[in-house]
Protein backbone atom coordinates (compact mmCIF):
# COMPACT_ATOMS: atom_id res chain seq x y z
CA UNK A 1 0.00 0.00 0.00
CA UNK A 2 2.75 2.25 0.64
CA UNK A 3 4.69 1.40 -1.92
CA UNK A 4 1.81 2.60 -4.45
CA UNK A 5 1.09 5.82 -2.50
CA UNK A 6 4.70 6.78 -2.90
CA UNK A 7 4.53 5.84 -6.80
CA UNK A 8 1.84 7.78 -7.44
CA UNK A 9 3.18 11.22 -5.78
CA UNK A 10 4.28 13.24 -8.28
CA UNK A 11 8.17 14.25 -8.52
CA UNK A 12 8.61 17.29 -6.10
CA UNK A 13 5.60 17.19 -4.90
CA UNK A 14 5.48 19.15 -1.06
CA UNK A 15 3.80 16.42 1.11
CA UNK A 16 2.33 15.82 4.59
CA UNK A 17 2.75 11.85 5.50
CA UNK A 18 0.08 11.67 8.33
CA UNK A 19 0.96 9.41 11.79
CA UNK A 20 0.68 5.87 11.69
CA UNK A 21 0.22 3.90 7.74
CA UNK A 22 1.52 6.79 5.84
CA UNK A 23 4.93 6.99 7.62
CA UNK A 24 5.42 3.93 6.35
CA UNK A 25 5.31 5.66 2.35
CA UNK A 26 8.73 7.98 3.47
CA UNK A 27 10.31 4.65 2.81
CA UNK A 28 8.96 4.36 -0.68
CA UNK A 29 9.89 7.32 -2.36
CA UNK A 30 12.65 7.08 -4.78
CA UNK A 31 16.05 9.07 -3.64
CA UNK A 32 15.73 11.15 -6.43
CA UNK A 33 12.03 11.88 -6.21
CA UNK A 34 12.93 15.44 -5.03
CA UNK A 35 9.83 15.03 -3.30
CA UNK A 36 9.68 17.39 -0.09
CA UNK A 37 8.38 16.32 2.93
CA UNK A 38 6.38 18.80 5.34
CA UNK A 39 5.94 18.19 9.19
CA UNK A 40 3.11 19.66 10.54
CA UNK A 41 5.39 20.78 14.12
CA UNK A 42 7.53 23.25 11.70
CA UNK A 43 9.19 21.63 9.07
CA UNK A 44 9.73 21.31 5.36
CA UNK A 45 12.45 19.09 3.60
CA UNK A 46 12.20 16.41 6.66
CA UNK A 47 14.95 13.72 6.70
CA UNK A 48 14.50 10.16 7.90
CA UNK A 49 13.96 8.67 11.59
CA UNK A 50 16.90 9.51 12.82
CA UNK A 51 19.59 6.96 14.86
CA UNK A 52 21.88 6.96 17.64
CA UNK A 53 24.01 9.85 17.51
CA UNK A 54 22.17 11.88 15.15
CA UNK A 55 19.02 11.95 17.45
CA UNK A 56 18.73 15.55 18.99
CA UNK A 57 15.17 16.52 21.23
CA UNK A 58 15.26 19.12 19.52
CA UNK A 59 14.46 17.86 15.89
CA UNK A 60 11.16 15.51 15.78
CA UNK A 61 8.05 14.87 13.68
CA UNK A 62 4.89 14.86 14.02
CA UNK A 63 4.61 11.66 16.27
CA UNK A 64 7.61 13.09 18.04
CA UNK A 65 10.14 10.75 16.63
CA UNK A 66 13.34 12.10 16.25
CA UNK A 67 14.22 12.64 12.68
CA UNK A 68 16.92 13.97 10.81
CA UNK A 69 16.94 17.36 8.19
CA UNK A 70 18.03 17.37 4.51
CA UNK A 71 19.48 19.71 2.64
CA UNK A 72 17.27 22.79 2.07
CA UNK A 73 15.45 22.44 5.24
CA UNK A 74 13.55 25.01 6.20
CA UNK A 75 11.94 25.55 9.93
CA UNK A 76 9.35 27.72 10.97
CA UNK A 77 6.33 28.37 13.78
CA UNK A 78 3.44 26.37 14.45
CA UNK A 79 0.84 29.45 12.83
CA UNK A 80 3.07 29.96 9.50
CA UNK A 81 3.01 25.53 9.49
CA UNK A 82 -0.63 25.46 9.03
CA UNK A 83 -0.89 28.36 7.28
CA UNK A 84 0.77 26.45 4.88
CA UNK A 85 -1.83 24.37 4.40
CA UNK A 86 -4.89 26.51 4.74
CA UNK A 87 -3.30 28.47 2.16
CA UNK A 88 -3.38 25.24 -0.15
CA UNK A 89 0.49 25.37 -0.78
CA UNK A 90 0.55 21.55 0.27
CA UNK A 91 0.15 19.51 -2.91
CA UNK A 92 -0.39 16.12 -0.75
CA UNK A 93 -1.13 14.97 2.55
CA UNK A 94 -2.17 11.48 3.48
CA UNK A 95 -3.92 10.13 6.30
CA UNK A 96 -4.87 7.23 7.65
CA UNK A 97 -8.95 6.66 8.30
CA UNK A 98 -11.49 5.02 10.34
CA UNK A 99 -14.13 5.26 7.05
CA UNK A 100 -14.28 7.60 4.18
CA UNK A 101 -17.87 8.20 2.58
CA UNK A 102 -18.57 8.33 -1.06
CA UNK A 103 -18.42 11.81 -1.06
CA UNK A 104 -14.94 12.11 0.24
CA UNK A 105 -16.03 12.52 4.02
CA UNK A 106 -13.03 11.62 6.25
CA UNK A 107 -13.40 10.15 9.45
CA UNK A 108 -10.35 9.64 11.54
CA UNK A 109 -9.92 11.45 14.60
CA UNK A 110 -12.55 9.96 17.31
CA UNK A 111 -14.22 6.91 17.77
CA UNK A 112 -17.92 8.28 19.16
CA UNK A 113 -17.22 6.00 22.15
CA UNK A 114 -18.42 7.88 24.98
CA UNK A 115 -15.19 7.11 27.31
CA UNK A 116 -12.93 7.78 24.59
CA UNK A 117 -10.70 11.29 25.31
CA UNK A 118 -10.95 12.97 22.15
CA UNK A 119 -8.34 14.24 19.84
CA UNK A 120 -7.56 15.54 17.05
CA UNK A 121 -4.17 17.21 16.33
CA UNK A 122 -3.95 18.36 13.23
CA UNK A 123 -5.94 16.28 11.47
CA UNK A 124 -9.17 18.56 10.53
CA UNK A 125 -6.85 21.23 9.62
CA UNK A 126 -4.76 19.06 6.68
CA UNK A 127 -7.78 17.30 6.01
CA UNK A 128 -9.07 20.75 4.53
CA UNK A 129 -5.95 22.46 3.80
CA UNK A 130 -4.10 20.23 1.25
CA UNK A 131 -4.84 20.39 -2.30
CA UNK A 132 -5.26 16.46 -2.35
CA UNK A 133 -6.27 14.34 0.31
CA UNK A 134 -4.76 10.49 0.03
CA UNK A 135 -5.96 8.01 2.49
CA UNK A 136 -4.48 4.47 3.44
CA UNK A 137 -6.64 2.33 5.13
CA UNK A 138 -7.86 -1.69 5.72
CA UNK A 139 -11.28 -1.93 3.27
CA UNK A 140 -12.78 -3.52 6.13
CA UNK A 141 -12.48 -4.10 9.85
CA UNK A 142 -11.36 -6.61 12.17
CA UNK A 143 -15.22 -7.81 12.09
CA UNK A 144 -15.71 -7.12 7.98
CA UNK A 145 -17.59 -4.40 8.17
CA UNK A 146 -16.63 -1.74 5.38
CA UNK A 147 -15.17 1.30 5.68
CA UNK A 148 -15.60 2.57 2.55
CA UNK A 149 -19.36 3.62 3.43
CA UNK A 150 -22.26 5.71 2.00
CA UNK A 151 -22.30 8.08 5.13
CA UNK A 152 -19.68 8.05 7.77
CA UNK A 153 -20.94 7.12 11.46
CA UNK A 154 -18.14 8.36 13.35
CA UNK A 155 -17.70 11.82 14.30
CA UNK A 156 -16.31 13.84 10.57
CA UNK A 157 -12.90 15.15 10.18
CA UNK A 158 -13.56 16.97 7.33
CA UNK A 159 -16.20 17.32 4.57
CA UNK A 160 -15.98 16.33 1.08
CA UNK A 161 -11.82 16.52 1.43
CA UNK A 162 -11.13 12.66 0.54
CA UNK A 163 -9.78 12.78 -3.63
CA UNK A 164 -8.29 8.58 -3.22
CA UNK A 165 -8.16 5.84 -0.75
CA UNK A 166 -6.04 3.15 -0.80
CA UNK A 167 -6.97 -0.13 0.63
CA UNK A 168 -5.54 -3.44 1.02
CA UNK A 169 -8.26 -4.84 -1.81
CA UNK A 170 -8.37 -1.94 -3.98
CA UNK A 171 -7.53 1.91 -5.12
CA UNK A 172 -10.48 3.88 -5.31
CA UNK A 173 -10.59 7.70 -6.82
CA UNK A 174 -13.28 9.90 -5.38
CA UNK A 175 -15.01 13.00 -7.26
CA UNK A 176 -17.62 13.98 -9.70
CA UNK A 177 -18.01 10.84 -11.38
CA UNK A 178 -18.68 9.07 -7.44
CA UNK A 179 -16.30 6.28 -6.64
CA UNK A 180 -14.76 4.68 -9.57
CA UNK A 181 -12.41 1.75 -8.33
CA UNK A 182 -9.13 2.52 -9.96
CA UNK A 183 -6.94 -1.09 -9.26
CA UNK A 184 -8.22 -4.22 -7.13
CA UNK A 185 -5.68 -6.59 -5.66
CA UNK A 186 -6.64 -10.16 -5.49
CA UNK A 187 -10.42 -9.05 -5.31
CA UNK A 188 -12.70 -8.45 -8.28
CA UNK A 189 -14.98 -5.55 -8.95
CA UNK A 190 -17.71 -7.62 -8.77
CA UNK A 191 -16.79 -8.54 -5.30
CA UNK A 192 -15.93 -5.39 -4.30
CA UNK A 193 -19.54 -4.14 -5.29
CA UNK A 194 -20.95 -6.86 -3.38
CA UNK A 195 -19.13 -5.77 -0.28
CA UNK A 196 -19.67 -2.47 -0.67
CA UNK A 197 -22.53 -0.72 0.10
CA UNK A 198 -21.51 2.09 -1.85
CA UNK A 199 -22.55 2.20 -5.61
CA UNK A 200 -19.03 1.93 -7.72
CA UNK A 201 -18.98 3.37 -10.75
CA UNK A 202 -16.63 2.37 -13.81
CA UNK A 203 -12.90 1.21 -13.57
CA UNK A 204 -10.21 3.49 -14.22
CA UNK A 205 -6.80 1.56 -15.13
CA UNK A 206 -4.33 3.10 -12.82
CA UNK A 207 -0.43 5.03 -13.96
CA UNK A 208 1.24 4.77 -11.01
CA UNK A 209 3.56 8.06 -11.24
CA UNK A 210 1.93 9.38 -14.08
CA UNK A 211 -0.53 11.36 -11.84
CA UNK A 212 -0.11 15.85 -12.74
CA UNK A 213 1.33 17.20 -10.38
CA UNK B 1 9.30 47.55 28.65
CA UNK B 2 12.69 46.12 28.96
CA UNK B 3 13.30 42.75 29.11
CA UNK B 4 14.08 41.43 32.85
CA UNK B 5 17.18 38.76 32.88
CA UNK B 6 15.62 36.83 36.14
CA UNK B 7 18.46 35.00 38.30
CA UNK B 8 16.00 31.67 39.26
CA UNK B 9 13.11 30.23 37.89
CA UNK B 10 11.11 31.50 40.85
CA UNK B 11 11.88 35.11 39.71
CA UNK B 12 10.48 34.20 36.22
CA UNK B 13 7.16 32.91 37.66
CA UNK B 14 6.50 35.06 40.37
CA UNK B 15 3.36 37.16 40.30
CA UNK B 16 1.08 34.73 38.59
CA UNK B 17 -2.28 34.63 39.63
CA UNK B 18 -4.73 32.01 40.25
CA UNK B 19 -7.37 32.12 37.92
CA UNK B 20 -4.78 32.29 34.95
CA UNK B 21 -4.93 31.24 31.62
CA UNK B 22 -1.52 30.16 30.68
CA UNK B 23 -0.21 29.61 27.63
CA UNK B 24 2.28 26.66 27.47
CA UNK B 25 5.18 26.27 24.34
CA UNK B 26 6.60 22.58 23.25
CA UNK B 27 5.37 19.98 21.37
CA UNK B 28 5.82 16.71 22.98
CA UNK B 29 9.42 17.98 24.87
CA UNK B 30 10.53 19.97 22.46
CA UNK B 31 10.18 23.72 23.16
CA UNK B 32 8.52 22.50 26.59
CA UNK B 33 9.78 24.94 29.24
CA UNK B 34 10.09 22.67 32.19
CA UNK B 35 12.12 24.78 34.72
CA UNK B 36 9.49 27.40 34.30
CA UNK B 37 6.33 24.74 34.87
CA UNK B 38 8.57 23.49 37.95
CA UNK B 39 8.83 26.79 39.28
CA UNK B 40 5.17 27.46 38.81
CA UNK B 41 4.00 24.45 40.59
CA UNK B 42 6.48 25.70 43.31
CA UNK B 43 4.67 29.15 42.93
CA UNK B 44 1.64 27.78 43.96
CA UNK B 45 -1.09 29.27 41.74
CA UNK B 46 -4.40 27.66 41.30
CA UNK B 47 -7.58 27.19 38.92
CA UNK B 48 -5.60 27.82 36.01
CA UNK B 49 -6.52 27.50 31.85
CA UNK B 50 -3.61 25.71 30.23
CA UNK B 51 -3.49 26.39 26.44
CA UNK B 52 -0.46 23.96 25.06
CA UNK B 53 -0.51 21.42 22.33
CA UNK B 54 -0.67 18.02 24.67
CA UNK B 55 -1.96 17.32 28.34
CA UNK B 56 0.88 16.79 29.44
CA UNK B 57 3.27 13.32 29.18
CA UNK B 58 4.44 11.07 32.27
CA UNK B 59 4.85 12.38 35.91
CA UNK B 60 6.76 15.67 35.13
CA UNK B 61 6.12 18.91 33.32
CA UNK B 62 2.79 19.91 32.61
CA UNK B 63 1.44 16.42 34.00
CA UNK B 64 2.69 17.39 37.20
CA UNK B 65 0.92 20.78 37.38
CA UNK B 66 -2.25 18.51 36.68
CA UNK B 67 -1.29 16.02 39.05
CA UNK B 68 -1.25 18.85 42.05
CA UNK B 69 -4.76 19.56 40.92
CA UNK B 70 -4.02 23.27 40.39
CA UNK B 71 -5.56 23.30 36.63
CA UNK B 72 -9.32 23.64 35.99
CA UNK B 73 -9.28 23.63 32.41
CA UNK B 74 -6.89 22.60 29.38
CA UNK B 75 -7.13 24.07 25.98
CA UNK B 76 -5.53 21.78 23.35
CA UNK B 77 -5.30 19.47 20.22
CA UNK B 78 -4.03 16.32 20.97
CA UNK B 79 -4.74 15.29 25.09
CA UNK B 80 -4.49 11.39 24.19
CA UNK B 81 -1.15 9.97 24.17
CA UNK B 82 0.78 6.92 25.23
CA UNK B 83 2.02 8.60 28.35
CA UNK B 84 -1.12 11.08 29.42
CA UNK B 85 -2.23 8.65 32.20
CA UNK B 86 -2.45 11.85 34.49
CA UNK B 87 -4.54 14.17 32.51
CA UNK B 88 -6.94 10.90 31.31
CA UNK B 89 -7.53 9.97 35.07
CA UNK B 90 -8.22 13.74 35.40
CA UNK B 91 -10.57 13.70 32.63
CA UNK B 92 -12.50 10.43 33.03
CA UNK B 93 -13.23 11.39 36.68
CA UNK B 94 -14.68 14.83 35.68
CA UNK B 95 -12.07 16.78 37.21
CA UNK B 96 -10.90 18.52 34.46
CA UNK B 97 -12.32 20.59 31.54
CA UNK B 98 -11.35 20.02 27.98
CA UNK B 99 -11.41 22.15 25.13
CA UNK B 100 -10.18 20.32 22.18
CA UNK B 101 -9.20 22.67 18.83
CA UNK B 102 -7.66 21.42 15.71
CA UNK B 103 -4.06 22.24 16.15
CA UNK B 104 -3.84 24.86 13.17
CA UNK B 105 -6.61 26.80 14.66
CA UNK B 106 -5.36 26.70 18.00
CA UNK B 107 -1.92 28.43 16.68
CA UNK B 108 -4.21 30.70 14.82
CA UNK B 109 -6.65 31.48 17.76
CA UNK B 110 -3.46 32.80 19.52
CA UNK B 111 -2.05 34.32 16.39
CA UNK B 112 -5.39 36.46 16.06
CA UNK B 113 -4.93 38.08 20.08
CA UNK B 114 -1.22 38.66 19.35
CA UNK B 115 -2.08 40.61 16.51
CA UNK B 116 -5.38 42.62 17.42
CA UNK B 117 -7.71 41.02 15.24
CA UNK B 118 -11.17 40.50 16.22
CA UNK B 119 -12.26 36.94 15.30
CA UNK B 120 -11.65 35.30 12.22
CA UNK B 121 -13.77 32.83 9.22
CA UNK B 122 -11.61 29.24 9.63
CA UNK B 123 -12.78 26.18 7.04
CA UNK B 124 -10.98 23.89 9.43
CA UNK B 125 -13.30 21.84 11.07
CA UNK B 126 -16.19 22.54 9.16
CA UNK B 127 -19.28 19.53 9.66
CA UNK B 128 -17.17 18.52 12.72
CA UNK B 129 -18.39 18.16 16.30
CA UNK B 130 -15.66 20.81 16.96
CA UNK B 131 -18.04 23.51 15.13
CA UNK B 132 -20.97 22.85 17.04
CA UNK B 133 -22.63 25.82 18.12
CA UNK B 134 -20.61 28.17 16.19
CA UNK B 135 -21.25 30.60 13.75
CA UNK B 136 -20.71 29.68 10.21
CA UNK B 137 -20.62 31.69 7.06
CA UNK B 138 -20.02 30.74 3.27
CA UNK B 139 -17.20 33.03 1.79
CA UNK B 140 -16.00 32.30 -1.98
CA UNK B 141 -18.68 29.35 -2.05
CA UNK B 142 -17.05 27.71 0.60
CA UNK B 143 -18.15 27.07 4.46
CA UNK B 144 -16.35 28.39 7.35
CA UNK B 145 -16.34 28.56 11.05
CA UNK B 146 -16.51 31.55 13.67
CA UNK B 147 -13.07 31.44 15.81
CA UNK B 148 -12.11 33.38 18.27
CA UNK B 149 -8.80 34.41 19.83
CA UNK B 150 -7.21 32.88 22.85
CA UNK B 151 -5.25 35.19 25.17
CA UNK B 152 -2.87 34.39 27.58
CA UNK B 153 -2.22 36.15 31.10
CA UNK B 154 0.91 34.53 30.92
CA UNK B 155 3.09 32.59 28.37
CA UNK B 156 5.27 30.32 29.24
CA UNK B 157 8.01 29.21 26.35
CA UNK B 158 11.56 27.48 25.40
CA UNK B 159 13.85 29.19 23.39
CA UNK B 160 17.51 28.73 22.35
CA UNK B 161 18.93 31.77 23.16
CA UNK B 162 18.66 35.37 24.26
CA UNK B 163 20.07 38.43 23.75
CA UNK B 164 19.91 41.21 26.86
CA UNK B 165 16.79 42.90 24.67
CA UNK B 166 14.82 39.83 24.84
CA UNK B 167 15.17 38.73 21.26
CA UNK B 168 14.94 35.06 20.68
CA UNK B 169 16.58 32.48 18.37
CA UNK B 170 14.67 29.08 18.06
CA UNK B 171 16.45 25.66 17.01
CA UNK B 172 15.24 23.45 15.00
CA UNK B 173 11.38 22.39 15.56
CA UNK B 174 11.96 23.63 19.07
CA UNK B 175 10.38 26.50 17.66
CA UNK B 176 6.83 25.39 17.28
CA UNK B 177 4.33 27.29 19.53
CA UNK B 178 7.42 29.84 21.13
CA UNK B 179 6.44 32.49 18.94
CA UNK B 180 3.09 32.59 18.08
CA UNK B 181 2.68 32.48 22.05
CA UNK B 182 5.06 35.40 22.33
CA UNK B 183 2.86 37.63 20.98
CA UNK B 184 -0.52 36.39 22.91
CA UNK B 185 -0.48 37.03 26.32
CA UNK B 186 0.68 40.01 28.89
CA UNK B 187 3.19 38.60 30.97
CA UNK B 188 5.68 36.42 28.40
CA UNK B 189 8.21 34.43 29.98
CA UNK B 190 11.48 32.38 27.98
CA UNK B 191 13.21 29.66 29.23
CA UNK B 192 16.83 29.95 27.04
CA UNK B 193 19.51 27.94 26.84
CA UNK B 194 21.86 30.83 27.33
CA UNK B 195 21.43 34.85 26.69
CA UNK B 196 24.17 36.69 24.92
CA UNK B 197 24.78 40.15 25.19
CA UNK B 198 23.14 42.77 23.12
CA UNK B 199 24.63 42.69 19.31
CA UNK B 200 24.83 38.72 19.97
CA UNK B 201 22.34 37.82 17.84
CA UNK B 202 22.31 38.83 13.97
CA UNK B 203 19.33 41.04 13.54
CA UNK B 204 18.50 39.20 10.63
CA UNK B 205 17.60 35.78 11.94
CA UNK B 206 15.91 36.67 15.44
CA UNK B 207 12.87 35.34 15.30
CA UNK B 208 10.82 37.04 18.31
CA UNK B 209 11.76 40.08 18.92
CA UNK B 210 12.70 41.60 22.16
CA UNK B 211 9.54 43.54 22.53
CA UNK B 212 7.16 40.62 23.07
CA UNK B 213 9.56 39.37 25.93
CA UNK B 214 9.09 40.35 29.41
CA UNK B 215 11.20 38.09 31.63
CA UNK B 216 14.30 35.28 30.26
CA UNK B 217 15.77 32.65 32.20
CA UNK B 218 18.92 30.28 32.16
CA UNK B 219 17.91 27.00 32.68
CA UNK B 220 21.70 25.42 33.64
CA UNK B 221 19.98 22.01 33.48
CA UNK B 222 18.66 22.10 30.10
CA UNK B 223 21.90 23.90 28.88
CA UNK B 224 23.96 20.94 30.24
CA UNK B 225 21.47 18.53 28.38
CA UNK B 226 22.60 19.97 24.72
CA UNK B 227 24.99 18.00 22.98
CA UNK B 228 28.65 20.45 21.83
CA UNK B 229 27.06 20.50 18.25
CA UNK B 230 23.59 21.85 19.59
CA UNK B 231 25.49 24.80 20.79
CA UNK B 232 27.65 25.81 17.88
CA UNK B 233 24.13 26.47 15.92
Amino acid sequence: MAALVAADIPRGAFVNLGIGLPTLVADHLAADSGVVLHTENGMLNMGPAAHGEQIDPDLTNAGKVPVTELPGASYFHHADSFAMMRGGHLDICVLGGFQVSAAGDLANWHTGEPDAIPAVGGAMDLAIGARRVFVMMTLFTKTGEPKLVPRCTYPLTGLACVDRVYTDHAVFELGARGVVVRETFGMGVEELAERLEVPLSGFASAEPGRDEA
Amino acid sequence: MTTRLCADAAEAVAGIQDGATVLVGGFGMAGMPVALIDALIRQGAEDLTIVSNNAGNGDTGLAALLAERRVRKVICSFPRQSDSYVFDALYRAGEIELEVVPQGTLAERMRAAGAGIGAFYCPTGVGTPLAEGKETRVIDGRAHVLEYPIRGDVALIGAHRADRMGNLVYRKTARNFGPVMATAATLVVAQVREVVEIGGIDPETVVTPGIYVDRVFVDQVLEDRVSQEARAC
